[in-house]
């Protein structure tokens, strides 16, 4: 059974309540319960605040896919489609910036550590490349994978600007400097408060 | 040689240094104060254009004669952009900058915003740099409640709001009008110019988009005074009417193989040499250099002898590189492949070529393909000719795209392969005995991703 963001019970298909929402909807009902599926009245209520800073709707697509992927650690079809609504834009319009930045999970959530393992020229210089190759390994997944208990997901990252402590790793919001393959391992077991 | 004193970097190692308490107790936000209570926007420009600042984020473009090129008597908006998408492999002084002392940056940015006449600074922030976002964010509450920020600043007609809008981990966010586009909720597809930003620019508006260590130069420029500026760097060479001169000090990030990385502050001028030995305790392990990147990754690459190049906006095109770029300097000792190098180099270009220009996609795209191949064992002397045919066509300059990413692309392949050609050759010859002199075409290893 298909429930609500809420946990009530929710009659329609996802996609098909946020495909018919119109332009706007999200803003329209603040005070009722979230029309959306994955979107929850929280996430709206974000969206919304940040409104102001802007000239048009369209520049809080990033905004906006930061504040669901924050919470959901991925953004799924149907919720571009909700953000689309909420948004008053085509969904492709959405989708098209988010595919463009292969930063946000759609097929499914990324782990709850993500680990940004950084391989450009001066991470790779001091070992970056074969650091990516151990945790990968130790963990039993490719790059970009997700542990089988979802607790980590690995990545492979451009110049992560840490370039005084290289190779280093972004995990969630810690910076981890002068990694060895023993200290990342290490690190990365550990349970760290959520990206923001 | 009078001992230099850091000043952009003044507040590092400083305890509660990010904090205004100590902006302030270092002279912080009095000039901004005595640029409200007396100065027009025009003497602000005036400052910024006598001072000789060029733009710290990679171009060298003059930064008052930027801000000149916007309509006069706009009825506005005008939006003034802040590049904080620091993602040239190599660099990371804006992280400094942001991290430790984030005021310096924010008065940076209202004095240029009250030049400019715009009321609205975006500061677009690369996703990497969570702590930066944090402490910009806090600095920016504490401008707000100390009246720097907001409605009629110091009871003046003058208002400005700063927000913070954070990228998704894209390269070509740095280029200024594929900022503007991301900024616009698109994909970062850079625009054909003209228009240029300062005619249309975020939201069809005139806007300038300025770098971070830039913001933080115009703060100190109206502290310390335009001589001050002046007296530091390289003056402009007579005998060329063109060269705006290199002025001002310079945040250098030093990284790769030396015993001392980290972001050092020092005259424009500085050589790759004095860099390596005096800040950052000579190559590491006691190891000879082979080859230096003057200014990240798309600058090219020095080669042992060319150490003694001065490191201003002028130095390394001199010895065949870009330029200066971001001034991150990356050192690679002799016992690194430059095969190895390479590959790298184009795996990272491959990677964040945005997609929209055919000859920067694919020309990025196959240079990986082929340097794939080469390290594999299977490359040939006329992979050589190939990659240097790529490098010689795709970019800005010759003409093929529209934005510099793939100029970024090709320099490192052709410094690379004209300065170290020998060795490319060496491993050809060694990894594929029995095929580095075949021409038939064969076929790439794999496909690889792109944005």
């Amino acid at each position: 059974m298909i429930k609500n963001g809420d946990g009530s019970d929710f009659p329609v298909a996802a996609g098909d309540t946020a495909l018919a929402g119109a332009a706007g909807q999200g803003a329209a009902q603040k005070s009722l319960p979230s029309p959306f599926f994955h979107l929850t009245d929280e996430m709206v209520a974000k969206i919304e605040a940040l409104a102001p800073r802007y000239p048009n709707r369209r520049a809080l697509t990033l905004p906006a896919l930061h504040i669901v992927n924050a919470e959901l650690r991925h953004v799924p079809l149907g919720a571009v489609a909700e953000i689309a609504a909420v948004l008053g834009l085509a969904p492709a319009e959405v989708q098209d910036t988010l595919t463009f930045y292969q930063f946000f999970h759609q097929e499914k959530p990324h782990g709850t550590v993500r680990a940004f393992v950084c391989r450009s020229v001066s991470c790779a210089l001091r070992g970056g490349d074969h650091l990516l190759e151990h945790l990968c390994k130790t963990h039993g997944i490719e790059p970009y994978g997700t542990t089988p208990d979802g607790a980590l997901t690995i990545e492979p990252a451009e110049c992560l600007g840490a370039c005084d402590f290289a190779p280093c790793i972004l995990a969630n919001d810690d910076l981890l400097k002068d990694m060895t393959p023993e200290t990342a391992t290490a690190e990365l077991k550990k349970p760290r408060a959520r990206a923001t | 040689m009078t001992p230099f004193k850091p000043v952009l970097l003044e507040a590092v190692g400083v305890p509660d240094g990010h904090t205004i308490a100590s902006y302030k107790s270092r002279g912080g936000y009095a000039p901004l104060e005595a640029t409200l209570a007396g100065k027009q926007p025009a003497d602000v420009i005036e400052m910024v254009k006598s001072s000789g600042l060029r733009g710290r984020g990679g171009a060298g473009f003059p930064t008052g004669l930027k801000w000149t090129f916007l309509p006069k008597d706009h009825p506005g908006p005008i939006y003034l952009c802040i590049n904080a998408d620091e993602s040239e492999p190599g660099t990371f002084n804006n992280r400094i900058l942001m991290e430790d002392d984030p005021h310096q940056v924010i008065e940076g940015i209202i004095l240029s915003s009250f030049a400019t006449r715009a009321s609205t600074a975006y500061l677009y922030l690369r996703y990497e740099y969570p702590k930066s976002w944090h402490r910009l964010q806090a600095a920016i509450d504490e401008a707000y409640a100390a009246g720097y920020l907001g409605k009629n600043i110091r009871g003046t007609t003058f208002s400005l709001d700063i927000y913070l809008h954070r990228g998704a981990a894209a390269y070509i966010c740095g280029e200024e009008t594929g900022l503007i586009e991301s900024l616009e909720g698109k994909r970062a597809w850079p625009r054909i110019k003209p228009p240029f930003p300062a005619i249309e620019g975020l939201f069809r508006k005139p806007t300038v988009v300025n770098n971070i260590e830039t913001m933080a130069c115009v703060a100190q420029i109206a502290r310390r005074g335009v001589d001050w500026f002046k007296s530091i760097g390289v003056p402009a060479d007579p005998a060329n009417p063109r060269d705006p001169g290199s002025y001002g000090p310079k945040l250098y990030c030093l990284s790769g193989h030396v015993e001392k990385p980290g972001c050092y502050e020092a005259p424009l001028g500085i050589t790759a040499r004095e860099l390596i030995d005096r800040f950052g305790g000579g190559v590491w392990k006691g190891r000879k250099a082979k080859a230096v990147i003057p200014g990240g990754i798309s600058m090219g690459l020095m080669t042992a002898s060319e150490l003694d190049t001065p490191l201003d906006f002028a130095g390394p095109g001199k010895v065949g590189c870009l330029g200066l770029g971001t001034a991150a300097v990356v050192v690679i000792d002799d016992q690194t492949s430059i095969v190895d190098f390479l590959h790298n180099s184009a795996r990272f270009f491959a990677h964040e070529s945005c997609g929209q220009c055919t000859p920067c996609r694919e020309g990025t795209s196959w240079s990986l393909r082929i340097l794939e191949r080469i390290k594999a064992g299977k490359g040939r002397l006329k992979d050589l000719d190939i990659l240097l045919e790529l490098g010689n066509t795709m970019g800005m300059m010759p003409g093929s795209t529209i934005c510099g990413l793939a100029d970024g692309a090709a320099w490192p392949m052709k410094n690379a392969i004209k300065k170290f050609r020998g060795e490319f050759e060496d491993y050809i010859k060694r990894t594929n005995p029995s095929g580095w002199m075949v021409t038939d075409p064969v076929p790439a290893l794999q496909i690889v991703g792109a944005h």
